[in-house]
């Protein structure tokens, strides 16, 4: 499965990752079954560039980001960052990476310390990989404070002291002050209101101009995603079902699941009026997932090849990669 | 039809919680009415007092709740009025409803089956196999695969969306004339929701049950409702039948949350953003509760709440610009 060939242009590189999560059962705890959270996903993400990550509940998305960063260990596969195999980094060299590859989290007051007051947690990275003065550290902070649009007098305040938007801008500024290439963003606006959302979406966008970052940026929500990215991949039960750029798979979505997708999304206009393809039955799990194509289930267009061939992720079109047997624009 | 066509009216109704911080001003002061068969949704955004307003029509706010004054008129008596028996002979029964977490409103150590029976037995006096052939009948209709199996299953045996549609069964089991369904959707994945909306569309067409539709996402209101109430702080800012909102919204704050949604197939290279945050109920500011917001203010704004004011086509705005 080439998706892409290793070219500078390309910050990320992952190659048919995996993640099998281990069931324990019996007396003697041992393995009795796996949860293929990821099973064979691979993509790329340019410098500068925005891949959104779509896809429902426990499709594989925040695995997706947190094998990337290697927070949690693969079980197959590779991850190329500018070239360097994050995998096989050593301590060492892992140091260096986890500096240039942050990370976002959907609920921020869960990842920061109530105890401690904000400056102190943004500060904490600068202060792991010994960069600066404990003075210079604290002016970063403020810079960084200020850069996210809140108040660097902020810093002596305690998480409960903050809106959830505004704990969001504190989970950005702790990835940028390291001052990372990379920031994988796990659904960072799904827990917010639309109004506050759209504060956050917009801030993103600003300093991904101003720094030059390039995001993996995950979310159900799939106009969040298209407002964002400039590539979009969707995901269905821990594989990759289609990649392409915005524009090519908002307009012409080639695989089933990402049509139905699309379809169920309300829209906040009463004037239209869209036929749905409804899908039935549930997302199955992981552990048993079915044979051949993942979603035939679940596909109307589904034929009896469907059942025993898994579909090759191929390029269908230039840059758009959709695993269908029978996918079309 | 002899009877009113108004089938729940609320009048002035306050509902303040007292908490060791304070009194939290949840529902100030709260007008709206809901006809036979009507679907009205409620929107705003989290913290407006969307679930408040269910739970005080229903009188299950807990021990530091209290509807301090107002009335809440169903079917021409006055909820507030009734005996905590009377009360429960209406909730699941005539009125019914669905929460967001279906899970949680099913009880875990009974299977979904016998839920339902219960239901049945104790509101409409059905013998105990009249019961179980509803239920089979029930959990047809709203589409659970294999009912008669799953009947068998205990609540955690079942996805999330399959519990929403237990609890619409349940729901409507009673046939009620209102059901208050608050974010039945907003837990579940999309093409999930695409189910659950599709069942409840053609649910309504069937039983003609009025319904009030609580959500924070406008794509959902847009699709299901006839007219729209949008809250702000504890307050109903504007009211409007559903075209008439999304084609020219009045009130400065609904103009914000449309335009900071982000809507797909329309990119826009920076997202509309409503400035500052939603004030704190503790205290709310006199005068008008978005005026730290809106970028129309006027001196008048912060000294005196606007009234609810009424403009041609159904229309109701709280807002001094008209
Ligand atoms: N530590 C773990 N142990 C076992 N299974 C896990 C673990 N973490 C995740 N999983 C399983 O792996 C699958 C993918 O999970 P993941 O969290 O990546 O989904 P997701 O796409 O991020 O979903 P959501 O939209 O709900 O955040 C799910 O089936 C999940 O239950
Ligand atoms: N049991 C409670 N005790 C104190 N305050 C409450 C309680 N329930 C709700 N509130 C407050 O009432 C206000 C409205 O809440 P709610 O109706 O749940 O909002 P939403 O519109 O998101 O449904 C909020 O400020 C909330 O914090
Ligand atoms: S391979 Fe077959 S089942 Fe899978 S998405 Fe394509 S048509 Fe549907
Ligand atoms: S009353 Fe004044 S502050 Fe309030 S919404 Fe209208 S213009 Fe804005
Ligand atoms: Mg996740
Ligand atoms: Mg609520």
């Amino acid at each position: 499965m080439t998706v892409s060939n290793s070219t500078s242009e390309h910050l990320l590189e992952v190659r048919n990752l995996k993640k099998y999560f281990p069931i324990k059962g019996g007396l003697m705890r041992r393995t009795v079954a796996e949860v293929k959270a990821l099973d064979g996903v691979s993509f790329s993400i340019k410098k500068g560039e925005t891949l959104g990550l779509v896809g429902e509940s426990g499709c594989g998305k925040t695995t997706t980001g947190r094998t990337v960063l290697r927070l949690i260990p693969p079980s197959g596969g590779q991850v190329l960052f500018e070239g360097q195999d994050v995998l096989k980094a050593s301590a060492g060299q892992m140091r260096v990476l986890r500096r240039n590859m942050q990370i976002v989290f959907q609920d921020p007051y869960a990842s920061l310390n109530p105890r401690i007051p904000v400056g102190q947690s943004i500060a904490e990275g600068l202060k792991i990989h010994n960069i600066g003065t404990p003075k210079e550290r604290l002016d970063q902070v403020a810079q960084v404070l200020e850069r996210v649009g809140l108040n660097s007098s902020h810093m002596r305040r305690f998480p409960h002291e903050f809106s959830g938007g505004q704990r969001q801008r504190i989970g950005i500024a702790r990835a940028l002050v390291m001052q990372p290439k990379l920031i994988v963003c796990d659904e960072p606006v799904s827990a917010l209101d639309v109004s506050i959302q759209a504060q956050v979406l917009n801030l993103l966008n600003d300093l991904q101009k101003d720094l030059g970052l390039t995001y993996l940026f995950i979310a159900h929500n799939l106009s969040v995603v298209e407002h964002i990215s400039n590539r979009v991949g969707v995901m269905y039960l821990g594989r990759m079902v289609e990649l392409s750029s915005r524009d090519q798979l908002f307009r012409k979505p080639m695989h089933p699941y990402t049509k139905a997708l699309m379809s169920a999304i309300p829209l906040p206009d009463p004037t239209i009026k869209r036929d749905r393809i409804i899908l039935e039955g549930d997302v199955p799990s992981p552990v048993n997932p079915p044979s051949g194509c993942r979603f035939h289930p679940r596909c109307w267009l589904a034929q009896d090849i469907c059942k025993h061939d898994d579909p090759a992720f191929e390029e269908k079109e230039p840059g758009h990669f959709v695993a269908c047997h029978f996918a079309q624009g | 039809m002899a009877q009113s066509d108004v089938l729940l009216k609320l009048k002035g109704v306050k509902t303040y919680f007292f908490t060791d911080e304070g009194t939290v001003h949840a529902v100030d002061g709260l007008d709206f009415q809901v006809r036979r068969g009507e679907t009205l949704g409620i929107v705003g955004e989290s913290g407006c007092g969307k679930s408040v307003t269910s739970m005080s029509i229903l009188r299950l706010l807990g021990k530091t709740g209290k509807v301090i004054e107002g009335e809440i008129m169903f079917d021409g008596e006055n909820l507030l009025d009734l005996s905590e028996e009377e009360m429960r002979k209406i909730r699941g029964n005539r009125i019914s409803m669905i929460f967001q977490q279906p899970t949680t409103c099913l009880n875990p150590v009974f299977r979904i089956g016998e839920q339902i029976i219960e239901a049945l037995q104790i509101h409409q006096g059905l013998s105990g196999e009249e019961a179980n052939k509803r239920t089979i009948e029930l959990l047809t209709l709203v589409g659970l695969p294999d009912p008669v199996r799953r009947m068998r299953s205990f609540p955690h045996e079942i996805s999330g969306g399959q519990a929403q549609r237990v609890m619409i069964a349940m729901a409507l089991a009673c046939n009620p004339e209102l059901l208050i369904a608050d974010e039945p959707t907003t837990a579940l994945d999309v093409t999930i929701q695409a189910q659950i909306l599709d069942l409840m569309r053609e649910l309504r067409e069937k039983v003609n049950t009025a319904i009030i539709l609580i959500t924070h996402d406008l794509g959902v209101v847009a699709e299901m409702a006839e007219n729209v109430m949008v809250m702000y702080a504890g307050r109903a800012v504007e009211y409007a039948p559903v075209h008439a909102l999304f084609e020219a919204p009045k009130h400065p704050y609904t103009q914000g949350l449309i335009a900071s949604t982000p809507v797909l197939g329309n990119v826009r290279d920076e997202l509309e953003t409503i400035p500052g945050q939603v004030p704190s109920l503790l205290n709310p500011p006199a005068g008008c509760r978005f005026a730290s917001r809106c970028a129309h203010r006027m001196d008048q704004c912060t000294q005196e709440e606007p009234p609810l004011i009424k403009l041609e086509g159904d229309r109701l705005v709280r807002c001094w610009l008209y």
